[in-house]
């Protein structure tokens, strides 16, 4: 039994047992070639017919149907994204009789002025010979009618309705919703790693850039395709069978148009940004990046002079403050120290301490913004007279790593999720941090003075408009911390059923009740008569808010004057507010860069939007800049 | 000696030393194949393919230098780089095309499952040498966990193609080695009856609701557009029918050289690679496709002829292998131009472009061309 298998020290058998199994070797091979000769003798004598009908005349071609894009519209219905059919002319250069004669006379029949030809000559190196490339879009039907009467002297040149994407709100809402445009090289080599290369059979666009990026598998739909008979010219004759496209889901936002408009405006023309969360739901109401950008300049290939303007302007249009910018948080962190004050224990509610106007640590003197000091301060005046004396001492006392564990929860330094692509994580500065940021063995080293000014919110942290603002939901949610989202509902185009984007709470930090009730009472008390009081004076509600300003420019020792400041250097102004103070309905942080004090520019916009959100008032102007609100210090 | 060697002469003969001529010639058919082919199918690859042959022969000539002997001492270290490269792919690898394939080492981007289609054999030529008179059931059992263990690995990148190529190859050995029957014959009574249920009862078991066990859901999507391509005329069956029109478009004769309108007109996907085949059958028809037949052929017998009289167990069992894998990737590349098996990435060996796959095929060569030499040493 075992012969077969087991030999001893018989080399000869073993030899011929190899031999035999060699023979057998190549009986299999040469089974499997005679297999493979009858396939080849199948195909190219049997069927030779069948075969040579389908390739000879290359009768049959498949033809993708290229599925309708969704839309996307506001929480009212507002259109932010659409699509309209418009006709446009275009070129297969592998049948013209000479692409360059062709232009030209085409040139005779409908105009194509240079930026056309430029935009051609950029899609033909794009694209293979055989695919149709368009040299004019948005035909108007007199020029189609032209064409058509002389359509005989062009030989690949073919006039095709195709729909194009509009934004009819321009560059209101632009950093949200974001465009699509032509896809390019990077574009395919992601389609072909997520294996859907069939699926964009035929498509020539895709997003780019916000909402249309993130749900691209979404909106972008199902690829439908036809048989269809074609002619030796390669003109479709007759269509066999025919799959439908299927279109693109819709996207409904939690954006409510209406408050996304009042906010752009309350901007004017400082720059800036603004992000307004529903505190139970994480469902973002509105999201502004100033200065904006019309996506619809995209969409077909933006011309060089437009991207040059946009791309070189120092305001940066492109860039969305709102989720990738990170600044220093100033004095709207001191809500969120004092509370880490009190869930470690290191401070009660009522504990005082005595501020003379500045604090010594390591032979350095941090500075209070009022001279002499506030006297006696407890946690509830810490925040109201934004207190730096205070949270110097509490940074102290809590040490580097205490602070940074209890920031985390809150999401600060670590990117919110929200689903917008290219969102910065900003900046939760610990000893660990500063290791790896940083070269040189003395600038690794933590110093327990950078400790104290991250108690104020300056130096090293820095965090976005987003994270500001999901953090402030977080703390009047007690402590409930959602994953932020733009998008309420996805719509199947098929079946109109809605698909809920889940309010997802992503964890609960653990809260005491009382504690942050002893920060939300300060917080309505700075509206009150705090720093935020004059931005929000005579409000029909209660709100909780907080000022706060952000250093650019560290102006050694002398006192911050903003006359003497160069506009550019003057210091960004932040605000954070909720509102109505018991039954929180929305959670907004503004920046305004270079606003100087939060109380200055920051404040009034946050009291427009929240003004609408609750009452429906709209303003009649852009939020004022308060000037004398520099005299009140954050 | 030394003033003589400069002699142009002279120098051909230092290279022939330890060429093959027999090999040596029908690589040449080979690789004339390719390039009449690449000069249709993609003009502007030839220059960089020639310079993948050129390098090719390089290695084929370095292998065929050294005493196959010497070649077997290496089988372990190799065997051992690469288990432990293909350990660092799937902790630190690259995804690319949802595959978890390739290991950037600084310099360049590796695919360690490819030496493996070399070192996966050596290892058991020379592990089944070191038992030699003492091979027994213990001795399969190790060898297949030697086999398995690379295998799972590529398995898991997920790379049905080159772990199916591994196995095999580690198999054929095993099999030269004088696995028994009682084992072959089951296994592959079971293979066959799965593969025949398959075909059977495709239209259920591709429902898009049906698991199978143990199987991702693109090499399911593969095997169901083999058994009807129709159902994805877009994607993957889409490269099945325009391949399969191709190749019966082409007749007895062919169409001519240049003259393909499949592959001219571009229906033909991967026209260059894996579906050059294709563009063979179409230009140069059932003649051209059978003359490239009868080539492999000879290639085999060759190699089967090394193999049997080759001088020692670990030698003649290398040798053995080396020629089944040429089998392997002749077979299932044009049985799946041809529509018979499922699209795995295999090129056409020693034709399709690209310098990885021809490396390793020639290091085969090269292996063959030492084996034989060292029969002709041993008589000696």
């Amino acid at each position: 039994m075992s012969g077969d298998m087991i030999s001893f020290h018989a080399p000869e058998q073993d030899s011929l047992r190899f031999r035999r199994r060699v023979l057998v070797a190549a009986a299999f091979a040469l089974a499997c070639f005679v297999l493979l000769a009858s396939r080849f003798y199948y195909l190219q004598v049997q069927k030779f017919e069948y075969f040579h009908t389908r390739a000879e005349d290359n009768r049959i071609a498949l033809l993708p149907i290229v599925p309708n894009r969704g839309t996307i519209v506001d929480r009212n219905g507002v259109v932010l994204a659409r699509n309209y059919a418009a006709y446009t002319l275009e070129i297969t250069p592998a049948r013209t009789n000479g692409l360059e004669e062709t232009i030209e006379a085409l040139n005779q029949v409908v105009p194509i002025d240079a930026r056309d030809r430029r935009r051609f000559r950029k899609l033909l190196e794009e694209s293979r010979s055989f695919e149709s490339v368009p040299i004019r879009n948005r035909l108007s039907d007199e020029e189609v009618a032209r064409f058509v009467a002389q359509r005989y002297r062009f030989p690949g040149v073919d006039v095709q309705a195709r729909l194009f994407r509009d934004y009819p709100l321009g560059a209101s809402a632009s950093h949200v919703v974001g465009y699509i445009g032509r896809i390019n090289l990077r574009d395919i080599e992601r389609i072909e790693e997520r294996d859907d290369v069939a699926n964009y059979r035929g498509s020539d666009h895709i997003g780019k850039s916000g909402l249309e990026l993130s749900y691209e598998a979404e909106l972008h739909g199902v690829t439908g395709f036809e048989q269809v008979e074609v002619n030796a010219g390669g003109r479709a004759v007759r269509r066999l069978s025919s799959t439908p496209a299927v279109t693109g889901s819709d996207l409904e936002l939690n954006l409510d148009m209406e408050l996304q408009k009042i906010a752009e405006t309350a901007f004017g023309d400082r720059r800036g940004a603004l992000v307004a969360i529903d505190p139970s739901t994480g469902g973002v109401l509105a999201l502004v990046s100033a200065p904006s950008f019309d996506p619809n300049l995209f969409v077909d290939g933006i011309s060089t002079q437009d991207w040059k303007g946009l791309n070189e302007s120092p305001d940066h249009p492109l860039l969305n403050r709102a989720i990738y910018s990170a600044y220093p948080p100033g004095s709207t962190f001191k809500p969120f120290m004092g509370l880490a004050g009190l869930t470690t224990g290191k401070r009660t509610p009522e504990q005082t301490i005595s501020d003379p106007g500045y604090f010594n640590f390591a032979g350095h003197r941090f500075m209070d913004d009022k001279v002499g000091g506030h006297g006696l301060v407890d946690l509830h005046k810490s925040i109201v007279v934004s207190c730096n004396t205070y949270y110097y001492q509490l940074a102290n006392d809590l040490g580097i790593d205490a602070i940074a564990g209890f920031m985390s929860q809150f999401g600060f330094g670590s990117r919110t999720e929200l689903d917008l692509p290219g969102e910065a994580e900003g900046v939760l500065p610990s000893p660990a941090w500063k290791r790896q940021r940083f070269r040189k063995p003395e600038q690794q080293r933590w110093y327990g003075g950078d400790t104290i000014s991250i108690g104020i919110g300056q130096g090293y942290n820095a965090y976005t408009p987003v994270q500001m603002a999901n953090a402030v939901a977080a703390l009047v949610n007690d402590g409930k911390v959602f994953r932020p989202h733009l998008v309420r509902y996805v719509i199947d185009s098929r079946t109109g059923e809605k698909r809920i984007v889940e309010p997802e709470p992503v964890r609960q930090i653990p809260l005491k009740p009382e504690h942050v009730a002893a920060v939300r009472r300060a917080m309505v008390e700075v509206n009150k008569v705090g720093t935020g009081a004059r931005a929000f004076a005579g409000a029909p509600y209660e709100s909780g808010g907080k000022t706060g300003t952000a250093q650019v420019y560290s102006l050694k020792g002398s006192k911050y004057v903003k006359g003497q400041v160069r506009e550019r250097l003057r210091d960004h102004s932040w605000f954070i507010a909720y509102a109505p103070a018991d039954k929180p309905k929305i959670a907004v942080a503004v920046l305004v860069e270079n606003g100087g004090f939060g109380s200055q520019s920051a404040a009034p916009i946050a009291r427009q939007v929240i003004d609408y959100h609750l009452l429906g008032k709209r303003p009649n102007q852009p939020a004022p800049e308060d000037v004398d609100a520099v005299e009140s210090a954050d | 000696m030394s003033d003589s060697s400069f002699h142009p002469l002279r120098l051909l003969q230092a290279f022939l030393r330890p060429i093959d001529p027999v090999l040596l010639l029908i690589l040449a058919a080979l690789f004339g194949y390719a390039f009449v082919l690449m000069s249709s199918a993609s003009p502007e690859r030839l220059d960089s393919q020639m310079t993948h042959m050129a390098v090719a022969v390089g290695v084929m000539w370095c292998a065929a230098s050294l005493p196959s002997q010497r070649l077997l001492s290496l089988a372990l270290p190799l065997y051992v780089v690469g288990v432990v490269l293909l350990v660092g792919v799937a902790l630190f690898g690259e995804v690319s095309k949802g595959a978890q394939r390739w290991l950037d080492i600084g310099v360049t981007r590796i695919q360690p499952s490819e030496l493996m289609k070399i070192a996966m054999p050596l290892m058991l030529a020379w592990f089944f040498q070191q038992r030699e008179g003492r091979i027994g059931w213990r001795e399969f059992i190790l060898a297949g966990l030697l086999l398995a263990v690379p295998v799972g690995l590529i398995v898991k990148q997920p790379d049905l193609g080159t772990s199916l190529l591994v196995a095999a190859a580690g198999f054929y050995v095993i099999f030269f080695a004088g696995l028994t029957w009682k084992l072959i014959v089951p296994v592959a009574v079971v293979g066959i009856v799965a593969i025949g249920s398959i075909v059977a009862f495709g239209d259920t078991l591709c429902q898009p609701d049906v698991q199978w066990v143990g199987m991702r859901d693109y090499q399911k999507h593969r095997v169901c557009t083999l058994l009807d391509p129709t159902q994805d005329p877009l994607g993957k069956g889409f490269h099945i029918i325009q391949s399969t029109i191709a190749i019966g478009s082409g007749g007895v004769m062919g169409k001519g050289w240049m003259d393909g309108t499949q592959t001219h007109l571009s229906f033909l996907p991967e026209r260059h690679t894996d579906f050059i085949f294709a563009v063979l059958a179409e230009e140069f028809g059932l003649l051209g496709a059978l003359v490239l037949l009868l080539i492999y052929l000879a290639l085999f017998a060759r190699g089967f002829m090394i193999a049997a009289r080759a001088p020692t167990l670990g030698t003649r069992l290398l040798a053995g292998a080396v020629t089944m894998i040429f089998f392997t990737y002749a077979f299932v590349n044009m049985g799946m131009v041809s529509g018979i098996l499922p699209v795995v990435g295999v090129p056409l060996p020693f034709i399709s472009y690209g310098g990885t796959a021809l490396v390793t095929l020639s290091l085969g060569v090269g292996i063959l061309m030492s084996v034989h030499r060292g029969r002709l040493v041993n008589k000696n």
